[in-house]
This record gives structure tokens, C-alpha cells and sequence, in this order.
């Protein structure tokens, strides 16, 4: 198994966050990862995305111009990254914002209302935790229970109260994750 | 009295008023005769031996006149690059928090090249001691313009006299760190009169003891001559010194 | 006790300079290498092994820092970018000169000038054709993996002290900025002033009688010496080069081709040997993890084999003049690479093989 995802957006959604998340539960699994973040001036209120690879074997390339996943929070990041997304692979993609919505019909399209459902939680900063429900959804290359146990690696030990709101958020992003074309 | 006396002679009638210590080798110093660095090392490496620290200190040479200090101060020396000596002063001192750290730097070293490491050495506050001799001018080179070249005066880079309104003032860079609370002391000596030689020496053992009590920077500024790069005999180069470098850096404690 | 963390590569040098039980970090920010010194800061290792961390107030300080401290017989390191790596030159070649073992860290930019923040291997001739003045070597060794950056503070240390000589890890922004997981180290404690005395006391500054002292220097007034200095210099390079050439072959057996690439590069060409295969193109690569000694021996064997050598750099072309030098003119060697802080992908890595060796 080897799944490579892109997950492009504003910076301050908790993209890198999120794949770090996603890295460190799939090291909990025993499986070989990489995080590969864009970086530099670009990350301060502008886009902001990472690569993330989860593989049974020695990982190679950590920078892909094609993966299984994309997921995309922003329409900077759809304009870019809708294109790059393997034939047969998957688009996860937050509406919120977006004006031009996904064209390509080679590819399975899911979308998850991230943002809104993040304010009906009066808590905007779960939004990254629901879109990682919405992928596990489609996508369960690692289980909940090393998820749990990634989230906790990854937070800092004075962030560990935040765990249980994180679980739900997730919950919430399995539950609200829609398909809106499969091929 | 019109005999002459052997050493030894001198030695064995109890006439005996002055000896070399063991902390200065016995290679030729390669300093012009009548230069002020032999007297400025050898006053350094008495106040080593007579506090009994030498075989904890580590001094380091610059790049310049006294670039071969090692081959004449008998402990452990380290070479630095051209204005450095505060940097690497400082990594000695990082690890090695407990031994005695000292550079020994020239004008153009500590005052031109080697500002930054300067400054900033002081302003930590490293427990090292810098010792700084002042002469004006670029000796080892040959005589070029120093950060400290008086107004109007020659050197080889300002044959027509230093003209401040194309390369500045001469810099007080003794009374620039002063003000950093890093520094503890500040002082600026002399060597070209026996008196003043004593009262360098002093301000040099108060320096090592100020880091033996991890006070924080100690800088000893010696105002020499360089009677080559001057283009005088040693004797006129003193009363140069006196008439013309003394006023532009008066000799005194400057802080602590 | 051995620990596995996801970690960036920076992060990962940081932390195995603490295990390396390493006395001193001296650096000073400059992306994308400033968690290095960020990661020492909050972890404090002053208090975990006594080791010493500060941030100079330049490179060159930085760099001069480590010379005191090495020249001590302490274990001292420091990290740049390139820029930044630039203002070292001059300490490098000073602590190559007076013999002295470190570790420095250069996360490669793209260049020249301020250049961009983003990954280059630009930076090759400065660190494996000299860099500063003067006829010296630095043993170089560059990490393809969060892993390798944490491995190689060990192995830099080793070579270090080994001969005695300055030991550069040529990293970049990609491989620095990566998070992948890393084996950590179990803790070294850091050598007591009597183990340094015992093991470098011939040579170190560690304060000492008049009769047995030590001198620190790079400097020889007379020529005729300071040859001698130089043959020496390089008696020790030739060791190195008989001793300490490491490189990694993959999927080498029965290639048509061979691609040659180090670092990052390497990495995204394992993955260009991937989709070749799936055009049922037979792709080999020969990673040099020594840049100097360059693995030249094995490179010229591997010619012998394949139809053509492409050499995958984020330059412009500098390695690969080693590998042409190594090859010989046997077979045909290109370069392809993107620079300036562009990074070629896999694909096109397989385009430009195509197109410069296969189809050329």
C-alpha cells in the first residue's frame, strides 16, 4: 500500500497540522511516512500545502506532481492541484469559497463542508480535524485508534485537553463527508 | 664601578633586579627594537605566572604584528583569523568555562575587521579579557591607515595625512564597549615609561582577576608606539605618543 | 535507549547533536535551516548533557566559535544555509589548516545571492572543490533521509576526529524541512576533560605546562614548511579517499541506464526508477553518500554496464563533472536538473532521460 495525498490551502486551516497528524498516525500503524511541507514566505496568509506519503515501503520521492488524494481547502489550491489528482484517484474538497468547482470526470469527488460545520461546533479551530474525518472516511489508511494515538504524539502535552473535542470533530467529518461523483 | 660583570657575576653578588619569566620563551621577539608588544607580552605573562594560572589559560594571537605571539608567550595559544579573536575567544570559553581566556589584538584586528566579533564578545559579557594594543597604524602590513590613525596623520593608505572628512574619526572603541554592562572594565595603559608599565601591569592583573570571578568583560587598551610604521626613531615615537596619541586617547579607567 | 520520532531533518540534526553528546552549537537563523537552533533553544540541552548553545552574532562568529572550542578537543558543530555557509569559508579553511575536527551543517537554498529559500544542490563545488582558500578538503556526507541527518551527526563526528579535519553534511531545504520518522540515538555522554586529555591531549588547547604546550595555528612563515604542512594535508585527503568512500546502488543489476544523484535528488529519482519500470525501461541509480571522496571507482565500474550515465542535480550542473571525470568519456553522461529553489519531479526526471540518453 502506498497512498500519496496533497493537501493544499489557506495557511492558518491546520494544513500542515493536519498532515502531520496523518503522518504520525500512520507511523503508529508501522507504516513508512513523509511530511513535505511548501515553505518560506508563502506559508504567512497565503497558501500553504504538504505532501504526505503513507507506504508499506521505503518511501522515494517526498515531492509528487501526481497523487491518489488531493485534498483542497482553498480555489488557489483547486485551480493548482485539481489537475494533479491520479485517474481513478480522489478529490476532497470544502466548498466554503470555492467559485470554480471541480470539472475533471476521470476522478471520485467528495466534498465536506469543513468551515460550516467547524462554526456549528463554535470552534473554528476543529475545521482540519473534520476534513481528516471526511478523508478517513473515504479513505481508511490508518484506524481511529491510531489516530487517537497520533493526535496525542503530535499535540504538545499542554494541547492533550483538546483531544476529546479533536475525536468529535473527526466523527463529525465521517459523518458529513458527501460523494458527489464516482468513476 | 668601571668593572664589567658577567651574568652570573651579577647573579652570585645578590645584584640580581630583574628576570625574564618562564612564560616568555627564548625566541627573538620579532618585534622592532623599540616596540612597544615585547613589554606588553612580557608584562601579560608575568601577571600569569605570578597568579599561578598559566597552565589553566588559553590565550589567543590575532592576525597582525603580534600574529606570532605564540612563538613568544610560552602556554597554550590558539591562532584566530583576522579579527576573530573574540569569537573564538568566546568558544573557549563555552566549553571551558572555568580556564582563563585571553586575546591579544591589534588596532586593525579589534577595531576594524574584527568590530562585530568585538562588540558583541563585550556585550555577552564573555568572562575572557581582551588585551588591545593601540599603536595608529598597520604595522605588520607595512604602515596602512588603522581604525585608530590620528587626524592628519601619514601612513601608507593616507600618505597626505588621515583626512577625516574621506575616512572618518579615529575610533574610540575602548570607550564604545565601556558603555555595554557586559563590560566590567575598561581601561587604557601605556608602556614607554617604567611607571607606566607598572600601572599597566596592574590594570592586566585586575583584568585576569576580574575573570576569576566571572565579573564579565575585561578590556585593557595599551596605547603604543610603532616606531617603523612611524617612520621615527623609538625615542622620538615615545614623545610622538605622548604629544599626539595621549590627547586623542587619554590613558585612565574608563569603567570599573 | 533507541526512540522513533517523526521529526523534520533539521530537527533531527538538532536532537542527535544532543545524543552525540556534543559539547557546543554555536549558529545564527537563516532559512531554511533556523529549527536547528530553534530545537536546541527549547530543549535546552544545557541542563540535558551540559552541552553549550548560542547564537552567535553572525556565521563568521559562529564559525569562530567552533574553532575555540574544537581546537580544545571539544566536539563543536554548526548550521547555515547557503549564504550563510558562504561566511564560513574563511573560518572552514582556517580550521582545515590547523587540523581541526567539526561538524558543519549546510541546508542548501537556491542561489546565488540571496537567491530563494527553497531547496538547491547549487552549492556542491563550493563545498567539494574548496570553498575557501587555500589547497584543503572537506569530507562531505549527504543525507537522503530525516534518518541520515540524524545518523550522519555520528558518523561526522567520527571522521572528524578520525583525521582530525573539518566534515561538512550537505543537506538542503527539502531533506530539512521533511518530516519523516527517525530512530533516534541513545544518549553519549559527553567526554570528561581527562578522556579529552587522554585521547587529543597531543594536540588540543587544553591548558598545560610551558614544556608540554600546545599551539593552535594555520600559519607557517616559511614557504618550505608550509609545503610540508600541505603534504601532509594531503597524505591524510588520500586516506580518506582509500577509506571512506560510501555510496548506495540501487536496482543496479542488469539497468540499461544509470541515473547519478545525491541527497534530495536521489530520492526523486527512486521514484523516476519506479514509473520507468512501468514504461519497462531498466533505470539503475548510484547515490554517492560521499560527495568527497566521490565515489568515482564505482561509477566507472557501473559504465562499463549501461548505455548512458544521467547525472540528476538541483544545479545547473556540478556534480556532474565528477561523474563525466569518473566515467571517463565511456559513455555518454548528461546532466539534467531544475535550480534556483525549483525542484525537478520524478516525471520529468524520466523525460530528461529519455530525451538526453535514450533517445539522444
Amino acid at each position: 500500500m502506498t497512498e500519496e495525498i496533497i493537501i493544499a490551502g489557506f495557511g492558518g486551516q491546520g494544513v500542515l497540522s493536519m498532515g502531520k497528524i496523518l503522518a504520525y498516525s500512520g507511523i503508529m500503524q508501522d507504516k513508512e511516512v513523509s511530511w513535505m511541507p511548501s515553505y518560506g514566505p508563502e506559508m504567512r496568509g497565503g497558501t500553504a500545502n504538504v505532501t504526505v506519503i503513507l507506504s508499506d515501503e521505503r518511501i522515494s520521492s517526498p515531492v509528487l506532481k501526481h497523487y491518489d488524494t488531493a485534498i483542497i481547502l482553498n480555489q488557489q489550491s483547486m485551480d493548482k492541484f485539481e489537475e494533479t489528482v491520479k485517474p481513478g484517484g480522489i478529490l476532497l474538497y470544502d466548498p466554503n469559497g470555492i467559485l470554480k468547482h471541480p470539472t475533471r470526470k476521470d476522478i471520485n469527488i467528495f466534498k465536506i463542508e469543513g468551515a460550516a460545520e467547524a462554526s456549528r461546533m463554535s470552534n473554528s479551530k476543529t475545521f482540519n480535524m473534520i476534513i481528516l474525518g471526511a478523508y478517513l472516511k473515504i479513505k481508511p489508511v490508518v484506524n481511529m485508534e491510531n489516530v487517537l494515538k497520533g493526535l496525542k504524539k503530535s499535540l504538545p502535552d499542554r494541547h492533550h485537553h483538546l483531544i476529546p473535542v479533536n475525536e468529535e470533530a473527526i466523527k463529525v467529518g465521517i459523518e458529513k463527508v458527501q460523494s458527489l461523483q464516482t468513476v | 664601578m668601571s668593572e664589567i660583570l658577567t651574568p652570573e657575576e651579577i647573579i652570585k653578588k645578590g645584584t640580581l633586579v630583574f628576570k625574564k619569566t618562564k612564560l616568555m620563551t627564548d625566541a627573538n621577539l620579532s618585534y622592532c627594537p623599540g616596540c612597544g608588544h615585547g613589554v606588553a607580552h612580557r608584562i601579560t605573562m608575568e601577571v600569569l605566572e605570578e597568579m599561578g594560572i598559566a597552565e589553566q589559560t588559553i590565550g589567543i594571537a590575532p592576525v597582525g604584528c603580534s600574529v606570532l605571539a605564540y612563538d613568544f608567550m610560552n602556554i597554550d595559544m590558539q591562532q584566530a583569523a583576522h579579527g576573530r579573536a573574540p569569537a573564538v575567544a568566546t568558544g573557549i570559553k563555552r566549553v571551558f568555562p572555568d580556564k582563563y581566556v585571553f586575546t591579544y589584538q591589534g588596532d586593525g584586528d579589534l577595531a576594524a575587521i574584527g568590530t562585530n566579533e568585538t562588540i558583541h564578545a563585550c556585550n555577552r559579557g564573555e568572562n575572557i579579557v581582551i588585551i588591545f594594543i593601540n599603536n595608529g597604524i598597520y604595522g605588520m602590513t607595512g604602515g596602512q591607515m588603522a581604525p585608530t590613525t590620528l587626524a592628519g596623520m601619514k601612513s601608507s593608505t593616507s600618505p597626505y595625512g588621515r583626512d577625516l572628512a574621506m575616512t572618518g574619526h579615529p575610533i574610540k572603541i575602548t570607550e564604545m564597549v565601556a558603555m555595554l554592562p557586559g563590560v566590567c572594565y575598561a581601561t587604557r595603559q601605556a608602556v614607554h615609561k617604567p611607571a607606566l608599565v607598572r600601572k599597566a601591569k596592574k590594570a592586566i592583573q585586575k583584568a585576569f582577576e576580574n575573570q576569576r570571578d566571572k565579573k564579565g568583560t575585561s578590556i585593557v587598551e595599551i596605547v603604543s608606539n610603532c616606531n617603523s610604521g612611524w617612520k621615527m626613531t623609538p625615542v622620538d615615537s615615545n614623545v610622538w605618543l605622548e604629544e599626539n596619541m595621549l590627547p586623542v586617547f587619554p590613558l585612565g579607567d574608563i569603567k570599573g | 535507549m533507541e526512540e522513533v520520532k517523526l521529526m523534520k531533518g533539521n530537527e533531527a540534526i538538532a536532537e542527535a547533536s544532543i545524543r552525540e553528546g556534543v559539547d557546543a552549537y554555536f549558529g545564527y537563523p537563516i532559512t531554511p535551516q533556523s529549527e536547528v537552533i530553534e530545537y536546541l533553544m527549547l530543549e535546552e540541552p544545557y541542563k540535558r548533557t551540559g552541552m553549550a548553545v548560542l547564537q552567535a552574532e553572525s556565521e563568521i562568529a559562529a564559525i569562530n566559535m567552533v574553532y575555540g572550542a574544537a581546537a580544545c578537543g571539544k566536539k563543536a558543530m554548526t548550521s547555515s544555509s547557503s549564504p550563510g555557509i558562504s561566511l564560513k569559508q574563511e573560518g572552514l579553511s582556517y580550521i582545515a589548516g590547523s587540523e581541526l575536527p567539526c561538524v558543519v551543517v549546510n541546508v542548501v537554498r537556491g542561489g546565488p545571492g540571496l537567491g530563494t529559500i527553497q531547496p538547491s544542490q547549487a552549492d556542491y563545488f563550493q563545498t567539494v572543490k574548496g570553498g575557501g582558500h587555500g589547497d584543503y578538503r572537506l569530507i562531505v556526507l549527504a543525507p537522503a533521509s530525516v534518518q541520515e541527518m540524524s545518523d550522519f551527526v555520528e558518523d561526522g563526528f567520527n571522521l572528524a576526529f578520525k583525521y582530525r579535519n573539518p566534515v561538512m553534511i550537505l543537506s538542503d531545504g527539502l531533506i530539512g524541512q521533511m518530516m519523516e520518522k527517525v530512530k533516534l540515538k541513545a544518549q553519549k555522554p559527553r567526554l570528561t576533560e581527562n578522556e579529552i586529555r587522554e585521547r587529543y591531549g597531543d594536540w588540543a588547547t587544553l591548558g598545560n605546562k610551558s614544556e608540554n604546550r600546545k599551539i593552535i595555528t594555520s600559519l607557517e612563515l616559511k614557504p618550505e614548511r608550509q609545503e610540508k604542512h600541505n603534504d601532509k594535508l594531503q597524505a591524510k585527503y588520500r586516506e580518506v579517499e582509500k577509506n571512506e568512500v560510501r555510496y548506495e546502488k540501487i536496482n543496479c543489476e542488469n539497468a540499461d541506464y544509470l541515473l547519478v544523484a545525491y541527497g534530495s535528488s536521489a530520492r526523486i529519482c527512486q521514484k523516476t526508477i519506479q514509473l520507468g519500470k512501468e514504461k519497462g525501461l531498466n533505470i539503475g541509480l548510484i547515490r554517492p553518500i560521499t560527495l568527497w571522496p566521490f565515489p568515482s571507482k564505482a561509477i566507472y565500474e557501473a559504465a562499463d554496464k549501461v548505455k548512458g550515465i544521467l547525472a540528476v542535480e538541483l544545479s545547473a550542473g556540478q556534480m556532474v563533472e565528477d561523474v563525466r571525470l569518473a566515467v571517463n568519456g565511456k559513455v555518454k553522461v548528461e546532466h539534467f536538473g531544475r535550480y534556483g529553489g525549483m525542484i525537478h519531479s520524478p516525471d520529468e526526471v524520466l523525460s530528461a532521460l529519455e530525451q538526453k540518453i535514450i533517445g539522444g
